[in-house]
């Protein structure tokens, strides 16, 4: 270590624990979920858990390197990665490799491949990083909000051309950032408000709703009737609802594709087909519900191994965590998270810099989205939406962006006391 | 550090929330809820049953009766159906399009995704030539299975057979039984049912999302493996079943032969019999629908369902009653005028037979002198003590098995009939009946009404000269032989050893110069007594029961030939054909020039006008109602213009006189 104190002086080590840890459950569970019997060593190549030891391997070296590298770089490079990653998402959308509907992978030869989207998150949080912390930049002001905006929304729009709605929707989890840097409250919750909207829309009976509407609007001007503002707010919050709930009945059957509409049924219940598009999720439900509280212990599952849970090994992965370790494992997994997110908010508060601390905010919030809405997906508390659960679903490019998300803010910090 | 610092609580606060959420949620599914382990296991459990093979019935002699046979249910598993010839695989299958179509639409019908049986017990000659073709079929299977085979094609109602269990069966097993098991319903095949049934296996499969074994479950160790059935051998000797079967073709009647020293039964022929290998496979539902519906109920069980009066074989039994109770000696004798003036009518005789002993009266079958024996039986106590006396007549009756059911170990056999006291009250008012209002019980007429294992039975009894075995039809369980403890019980009927010696020289000189001399077979000396049995339908049914030889008897036999007319014309030739095969293995010329052929060939089925009244195909009626009705009174006086011009007035049956 002496010899390298000089690199890795300062270096937060529980994060790089945590994160070493999740690697850890991650590839075991990868090679249960996809155990072959023919090759059951965990480090054998031909398979995909042997794969993901390499991955693993690649992205501790990354690691490595981007320690190793100056501090100062990542706010100076910052807009050309995004300009960079911004090409190369123009380009995946010319000559990329259509993989499961989704047209999101470019092609490096020898059976690797690239998915520009998943280095857009970081790219994205350096950017808004680099743009937020710039002099005179306050994102109350409303150019400043805009651009930050702008900065959020153009990778979004590539992304959806693919289309590729889950990973398109983790950029609004920056909307944390965003709040963190003083945005108005409301923003959040107008947000909720939108989605709770939106849900109850599909949900019940339009007419009902906008006499629910009425009758609330009524009563919340009789008791503001003393404060004109309060009352212009509450008409304008009404209509805008209205409109709402008109539009979404135009989003959903006109804008969303039907098999997004048709997983928006299923999770809400309107719908139920265990058979066709509500069997992943069933599936999943009962993979890691089978696990009760010990689980069946690690290569015992049923569900997973004998290909009743899809994506076992990706989006699914969490059913093997569920159903091989019970509650006891999901409980656990879900608390490293915890962990890992206080720690890097942590970290980020403890900056000097606002570069630091914005992207920190940006790392926790790219991370936190990712396990809610894997997580929840297979228990059905979200619609099924196909994005990885950090650092644990099989997969180089996922892995490989969490790394340098994570390892570009361990960076930040190690030198926090410097200035960039 | 800027203003919003205090913001990061909040975000830490969502943090935590969504956390909770989530992880309240898995407590619930996973902790709470027990639904989702009950889904996986179904999911990925499968427990296949292993039949076991049914066990395997033996004759005597250890030659096959019944073994298993190899057939093929092919299955479809509709959702993997995909495009193919289907004129092609009709023809390979020999059904036709609209059958096709039928089983398609039922196929469907039970399930899209899971496999049912698409047509059953396909012979293994139609599977050799639709397994080459079975890879054009996709979504078509194959699973082997056992039936019932049976190689001689005989002692169908003996055996019985299987059939599907029905759901009133699965209701009352507990469980035991699945929809598509096989399960006896007649004959042996229902009698040891939990012997031949054997034990099911169970395997517990894991199976991966498309239905593929992946493994056991636990490595097996909640596997069972299958028990194959319990072997049983019967009885039965394959030999002179086979030739009773061949003497009762194209007549109506039954052959029940037992050995006395053992109670096992040896021949058990029901005639008309059919193949029993008409009741496995795919035309069974035709062929027994067929059988319901032929008038002469083959699927009657005769020996044990049928019911006939003795006639005259009944006469040795009178006998040996009276000389126990004391009231003849071999040395009584009684005149015979050529019949017995009973109160106010006649029961006469084909003989004039004058002053007449036991001995002659038996081999010559002299209704006065049995009618004598009754009357002097029943008015032993003077006339008013009928009743008491008919009692103590009527238990020493039954301590033969006459009136009672045997126990033989097969289900539904019939006990006969020895009337209680109380139906002659009824019929007479009480203590209006006397012994000549009955007497002609004393030939084995009026209400008596035995089936032909009865009459084998009593036979058994005097062979063994005053006990029998209960007859049965299984001898040996398994392969230890082990014999049922109640077919060991020697029972006595009361009678003292010593009584039965007149008796029988009667029954010898029936033989030897009476009634069935022409039925003599040289060498060998046989006991009889031949009946012939009023019936007020048609023609008499021939009776014959024996036993031989005299010491040491090893066959007891009672052949009732429905139709026939004269006891020893029909019953008493095929009685000595099928005694002579069992003990010397061959038939030899007689004297009398009578041989087998002439009685295989000859059809004595009786004529099937509309006026006979509508047979139901379930119940022994053809014999049963007629013969009841013989004991009827009205009934009888319609009929008495056939032999003798005395006018009839009351119950008693005007009996032929001796068998001729």
């Amino acid at each position: 270590m002496n010899n390298q104190r000089s690199f890795f002086f300062n270096v937060d080590w529980l994060t790089v624990i945590l994160y070493l840890i999740l690697c850890i459950i991650g590839w075991f569970n990868i090679h249960s979920a996809i155990f072959d019997e023919e090759h059951p060593s965990i480090i054998d190549l031909s398979t995909n858990y042997g794969k993901q030891f390499i991955y693993i391997i690649s992205a501790l070296v990354l690691a490595t390197v981007i320690l190793l590298m100056e501090s100062r770089f990542f706010s100076a490079l910052a807009p050309a990665v995004y300009v960079i990653t911004m090409i190369l998402l123009v380009v995946v959308l010319l000559i990329g490799r259509n993989v499961g509907g989704n047209q999101a992978w470019i092609s490096l030869g020898g059976g690797f491949r690239l998915q520009p989207s998943e280095f857009a998150k970081f790219a994205t949080c350096l950017m808004l990083a680099r743009y937020l912390s710039g002099t005179n930049i306050k994102v109350t002001d409303t150019k400043s909000f805009l651009v930050a905006a702008v900065i959020i929304g153009f990778p979004m729009v590539l992304i959806i051309l693919q289309p590729d709605a889950g990973s398109t929707l983790v950029f609004c989890s920056l909307i944390f950032v965003l709040y963190r840097e003083g945005i108005s409250p409301l923003f959040l919750i107008v947000t909720a408000l939108v989605i709770a909207l939106f849900i109850l829309t599909l949900l019940l009976n339009q007419n009902y709703l906008i006499l629910g509407l009425v009758i609330a609007a009524l009563l919340l001007i009789y008791f503001f009737r003393r404060n004109q503002t309060l009352i212009i707010t509450v008409v304008a919050g009404f209509v805008i609802s209205i409109t709402m709930i008109f539009s979404v009945n135009f989003l959903y059957h006109n804008v969303l594709k039907q098999h997004q509409t048709v997983r928006i049924d299923e999770w809400l219940g309107i719908t139920t087909d265990l058979r066709g598009i509500g069997y992943n999720v069933n599936q999943s439900k009962i993979a890691i519900g089978s696990g009760k509280v010990w689980g069946k212990g690690y290569l015992k599952g049923t569900q997973t191994k004998f290909s009743f849970v899809p994506e076992q090994s990706t989006d699914f992965i969490f059913c093997t965590v569920g159903e091989e370790w019970g509650f006891a494992g999901t409980l656990t997994v879900l608390i490293i998270y915890l962990i890992l997110l206080f720690r890097i908010v942590f970290i980020a508060e403890r900056q000097r810099s606002n570069f630091s601390r914005i992207y920190g905010y940006g790392v926790a919030s790219v991370i936190f989205f990712h396990v809610f809405i894997n997580v929840g997906m297979t228990i059905g508390l979200v619609p099924v939406i196909g994005i990885p659960l950090p650092l644990i679903s099989y997969g180089g490019s996922s892995l490989w962006s969490f790394t340098i998300l994570l390892f570009i803010l361990l960076k930040l910090d190690s030198n926090r006391m410097g200035i960039i | 550090m800027n203003s919003f610092f205090e913001r990061r609580y909040v975000i830490l606060g969502i943090f935590i929330v969504i956390m909770l959420m989530l992880i309240g949620r898995l407590f619930y599914i996973q902790v709470i809820d027990d639904k989702y382990l009950a889904f996986a296991q179904n999911n990925v459990l499968r427990r296949f049953i292993k039949y076991p093979d049914r066990g395997a019935i033996l004759d005597r002699k250890g030659k096959i009766l019944v073994q298993n046979e190899h057939v093929y249910d092919i299955l479809v598993t509709p959702k993997e159906v995909r495009e193919f010839d289907t004129l092609q695989f009709c023809k390979l299958l020999q059904i036709d399009k609209k059958g096709f179509d039928q089983r398609w639409e039922k196929a469907k019908k039970y399930s899209y995704f899971r496999s049912s049986v698409f047509e059953k017990q396909l012979p293994a000659r139609l599977y050799n030539s639709f397994q080459e073709h079975l890879f054009e079929f996709p979504g078509f299977s194959v699973q082997p299975r056992s039936v019932r085979n049976y190689p001689d094609s005989v002692a169908a109602q003996f055996l019985g057979y299987i059939s599907e269990v029905n759901d009133q069966t699965i209701t009352k097993s507990n469980g035991y039984y699945h929809p598509g098991d096989y399960i006896g319903i007649s004959g042996v095949e229902k009698a040891y049912e939990e012997v031949l049934r054997g034990q099911r296996g169970v395997e517990n499969s894991l199976v991966d999302s498309r239905n593929v074994k992946k493994g056991k479950y636990m490595d097996g160790r909640y596997d069972t493996a299958a028990v194959a059935g319990e072997r049983l051998t019967s009885s039965l000797d394959i030999r002179i079943q086979k030739l009773g079967e061949k003497l009762m073709q194209n007549k109506v009647g039954s052959i029940v032969a037992i050995e006395p020293a053992t109670g096992e039964i040896l021949a058990f022929v029901s005639s008309p019999t059919y193949d029993p290998n008409e009741l496995v496979g795919r035309e069974r539902g035709n062929n027994i629908s067929a059988m319901y519906k032929n008038p002469y109920s083959p699927l009657l069980i005769r020996p044990i369902q049928a019911y006939y009066p003795p006639g005259s074989s009944f006469k040795p039994l009178s006998a040996l009653i009276a000389l126990q109770e004391g009231i003849i000696t071999p040395q009584t004798t009684f005149f015979c005028a050529g019949g017995y003036q009973a109160g106010g009518h006649w029961v006469g005789c084909e003989h004039y037979d004058g002053v007449t002993n036991l001995r002659k009266g038996i081999s010559q079958s002299c209704n006065a002198y049995f009618c004598n024996v009754l009357n002097k039986v029943l008015n032993q106590n003077g006339a008013k003590n009928t009743t008491a006396a008919y009692l103590n007549w009527k238990k020493d009756v039954n301590k033969f098995g006459f009136g009672v059911k045997l126990d033989v170990d097969l289900p539904n056999e019939k006990r006969g009939l020895v009337p209680a006291p109380a139906r002659y009250d009824r019929t007479y008012g009480k203590n209006h009946w006397r012994a000549n209002t009955i007497i002609s019980m004393a030939i084995g007429q009026g209400e008596l009404l035995a089936t032909p294992m009865q009459m084998a039975n009593i036979e058994c009894t005097i062979a063994n000269r005053g006990f029998y075995y209960r007859p049965h039809l299984i001898k040996a369980v398994g392969d230890k032989d082990i014999i049922k403890p109640e077919f060991k019980e020697k029972l006595s009927v009361g009678i003292d050893s010593v009584y039965f010696h007149p008796v029988i020289d009667g029954m010898q000189d029936v033989v030897e110069r009476g009634t069935a001399v022409a039925s003599r077979i040289p060498g060998i000396v046989m006991c009889g007594k031949t009946g012939t049995v009023q019936n007020p339908h048609g023609k008499n049914h021939s009776v014959f029961v024996a036993f031989a030889p005299r010491d040491n008897p090893k066959i007891a036999i009672a052949v009732v030939v429905e139709n026939a007319g004269f006891g020893a014309s029909w019953a008493a030739p095929i009685a000595s054909f099928i005694v002579e095969k069992y003990l010397r293995d061959t038939i030899s010329r007689r004297p009398s020039g009578i041989n087998p052929k002439r009685y295989m060939e000859a059809s004595l089925l009786p004529a099937l006008p509309g006026s006979l009244p509508k047979l139901n195909p379930h119940l022994p009626k053809d014999s049963l109602k007629k013969n009841q009705a013989d004991s009827n009174k009205k009934s009888i006086r319609s009929d008495s213009d056939k032999k003798k011009s005395q006018i009839i007035k009351i119950a008693a049956l005007k009996p032929k006189k001796k068998d001729e």
